[in-house]
């Protein structure tokens, strides 16, 4: 039986330093140096925006999508008169915020899902991995769009329903590393010495799946940008008058002849966040991998997939 | 638990308990074929799939913020309506009868009636889902086209110029949200650049899409951006992967021309990961047009779910999601019984 997400465990991360040494190597390519630059600058106007003095992202500038000048500001002004500047300034840190807190509680639910699976074999394997799989039949952005309907559409509900509707994917991926990794000797070794599992798990098997969990963090936080910002551009997840980038692309939208601005502002700056950090993912895959592993192992990653035969 | 203990760890990889027991009472003589062995152990995994997604959206729907008959009707609604209404919601049962009745009901093909709109489920859905469908498959075939001559030509000579700029182009859209790709090829073909295209593709009730092909182009552009990059990808690595294996080395040596190399040697050899890419695809889709129909109001499913969840019409939400789920492992079924086609290797085990 074979996966196609099965990644070639080298024996290059069993020391410590293997999450540092998996980021350095992936920081000496190019790719990797030009991930990190986007994801930067990006993270920069997101995080410094709302310190910018004078910025006001609520209040009335001039006519609803008067063209950049002097008294719209630098941008232009969006659907309500207000300085797309000022919102785009402040539409940002917390999609970031959220981003973040969701990948994390994806990928820890679902590496902590797919390596138990892994390690324990029979039962809980079939259990949970054929769970991970019966979730994946509902695509994952309508899965998030259910969740976050049905509870509400908090900021905290929002982080809750793209962290459950990713961590199934994540379950996948890293079962199908780990499971290589729970065959080697030095796994069965050690659980011969009578080691608890839950040991074995964190000492033997977790630092031998450095590169793809991070690999993984990397795809997932661009994707959790991309939902989080894609149901904000549906409306769910912010209240009306705070800023967010996908709110106003879709708010701002009729307004494309007149005033591009309101738009492609924030678009582009979505644009580059979630190009930055998926080069920067797949320069450590690339980097640790090689690059046919990288290829297949990121594909299938993004993708929902069911093991064959 | 019983079972737990006696597990062999080294012999027995225990997948799936369909296949244990397949195994288990399987004589060494009469080997079910690999096709009905996938089917056997697919189908009923699907079919579980596709129950539990069901019992997902039934209890996301019910647990909806508010009393659902007086976010429909209003706060103006009379007693008896808003009761009449609870009725026919089941929202007066116990969630498990009511949940039982409505799944009985979708089996036998009685979908429910659309609250907004006052029509059958699948009266409202039956349009849309022909539109949707144009779209996808569109989308599908294009970027499958797109992507596997993009793919070869790319492969033919890696890490040249071809093939790099093809790589950070993949690389750069395949990151990219659907919405932003959407808004930049509005702004290219429709309101900025040039002004080829409508941006909206609203149609007049009771018309189809195909009456208009000039409201698909834009759409379709976007999903092609969106997808073919994962076919691209896929078809050069795996290419990549043919031309440096030993039958290659084998094949130039005996002097085999590069087109021959190419397409009767490593393509074959290609196929396998490239349906499975594609079926993939085709399931990204399924959740693709959710975003994509809603940026351009393309009558289509993913806008009529987005609608629905809005304006709480349950049984139209809870009918779209189980279709949705239907679609996915039908499509997931169908590509990995394309890629055993396509294996002998796998068709016919040792």
């Amino acid at each position: 039986m074979t996966t196609v997400a099965q990644v070639p465990i080298g024996t290059k991360h069993r020391s410590k330093g293997g999450l540092r040494r998996a980021l350095r190597s992936a920081r000496t390519t190019n790719r990797g140096r030009v991930g990190l630059g986007l994801t930067f600058v990006v993270a920069l106007v997101a995080i410094a925006g709302p310190l910018v003095p004078g910025q006001d992202p609520t209040a009335f500038a001039a006519p609803p999508f008067t063209p950049p000048g002097a008294h719209s500001g630098l941008l232009g002004t969006d659907v309500l008169g207000r300085s797309v500047l000022a919102r785009v300034l402040d539409g940002g840190w917390q999609l970031l915020i959220m981003a973040v807190i969701a990948t994390a509680i994806a990928v820890a639910l679902g590496a902590l899902a797919g390596v138990t699976a892994a390690y324990k074999e029979g039962w809980t394997d079939a259990l949970v991995m054929r769970g991970a799989d019966v979730l994946l039949v509902i695509p994952q952005l309508v899965l998030a769009l259910l969740l976050v309907s049905a509870a509400g559409a908090g900021p905290a509900v929002l982080i809750f329903a793209v962290a459950i509707s990713q961590a199934p994917q994540v379950a996948r991926v890293i079962h199908a590393s780990a499971q290589g990794v729970c065959e080697r000797d030095f796994v069965k070794a050690v659980e011969l010495w009578g080691v608890p599992g839950r040991l074995v798990i964190t000492r033997q098997v977790l630092p031998n799946l450095v590169t793809p969990l991070s690999v993984e963090c990397g795809l997932r936080l661009s994707f959790s940008i991309i939902m989080i910002s894609g149901l904000n551009f549906l409306g769910f997840g912010v209240t009306p008058p705070d800023p967010s980038w996908g709110v106003m692309i879709n708010e701002n939208r009729i307004g494309l002849s007149t005033n591009p601005w309101g738009v492609t502002a924030p678009a582009i700056l979505l644009g580059i966040l979630a190009v930055g950090i998926n080069l920067f993912a797949d320069a450590i895959a690339r980097a640790n991998l090689g690059e046919a592993a990288a290829e297949t192992f990121e594909v299938t990653s993004v993708l929902p997939q069911e093991q064959l035969l | 638990m019983s079972v737990g203990g006696t597990v062999q760890p080294a012999n027995m990889p225990s997948i799936d308990p369909v296949t244990e027991d397949a195994g288990a009472a399987r004589p060494a003589a009469s080997t079910p074929h690999p096709l009905l062995r996938l089917l056997s152990r697919r189908v009923p995994l699907g079919l579980l799939s596709i129950v539990v997604a069901a019992v997902i959206v039934y209890w996301a729907t019910l647990v909806l913020p508010g009393d659902a008959a007086t976010s429909i009707l209003g706060q103006s609604a009379t007693p008896e309506r808003l009761a009449q209404l609870r009725q026919t919601l089941g929202l007066d049962e116990p969630p498990l009868q009511s949940f039982v009745r409505w799944f009985s009901g979708l089996v036998h093909g009685d979908f429910g009636t659309s609250l907004t709109q006052q029509r059958p489920v699948w009266d409202v859905v039956e349009p849309r889902l022909l539109n949707s469908a144009v779209l996808v498959l569109i989308a599908a075939v294009l970027s499958t086209i797109v992507g596997i001559v993009m793919g070869l030509m790319a492969a033919r000579r890696p890490d040249r110029l071809t093939d790099t700029a093809f790589s950070v182009g993949a690389l750069v859209a395949s990151a990219l949200p659907e919405f932003v790709v959407a808004v930049f090829v509005i702004l290219t073909l429709s309101v900025g650049l040039f002004h080829w295209f409508p941006a909206i593709s609203a149609l007049p009730p009771g018309e189809y899409v195909w009456e208009h092909p000039d409201k698909l182009v834009l759409p379709a552009i976007t999903l092609l951006i969106v997808v073919t990059p994962y076919v691209f990808r896929m078809v050069r690595a795996a290419t990549i992967e043919a031309l440096r294996a030993d039958y290659s080395e084998v094949a130039v040596l005996k002097g085999t021309t590069q087109a021959r190399l190419l397409y009767r040697h490593a393509l074959p050899n290609a196929l396998a990961p490239t349906i499975q890419v594609v079926g993939l695809n085709l399931l990204y889709l399924a959740g693709g047009i959710v975003m994509v129909e809603t940026v351009f109001t393309y009558p289509g499913v993913g806008l009529t779910l987005v609608g629905a969840i809005e304006s709480r019409d349950i049984p139209l939400v809870q009918f779209l999601v189980v279709l949705l789920a239907i679609f996915y492992v039908t499509v997931n079924i169908a590509a990995d019984v394309g890629v055993l086609l396509v294996t002998p290797r796998k068709r016919f085990p040792r």
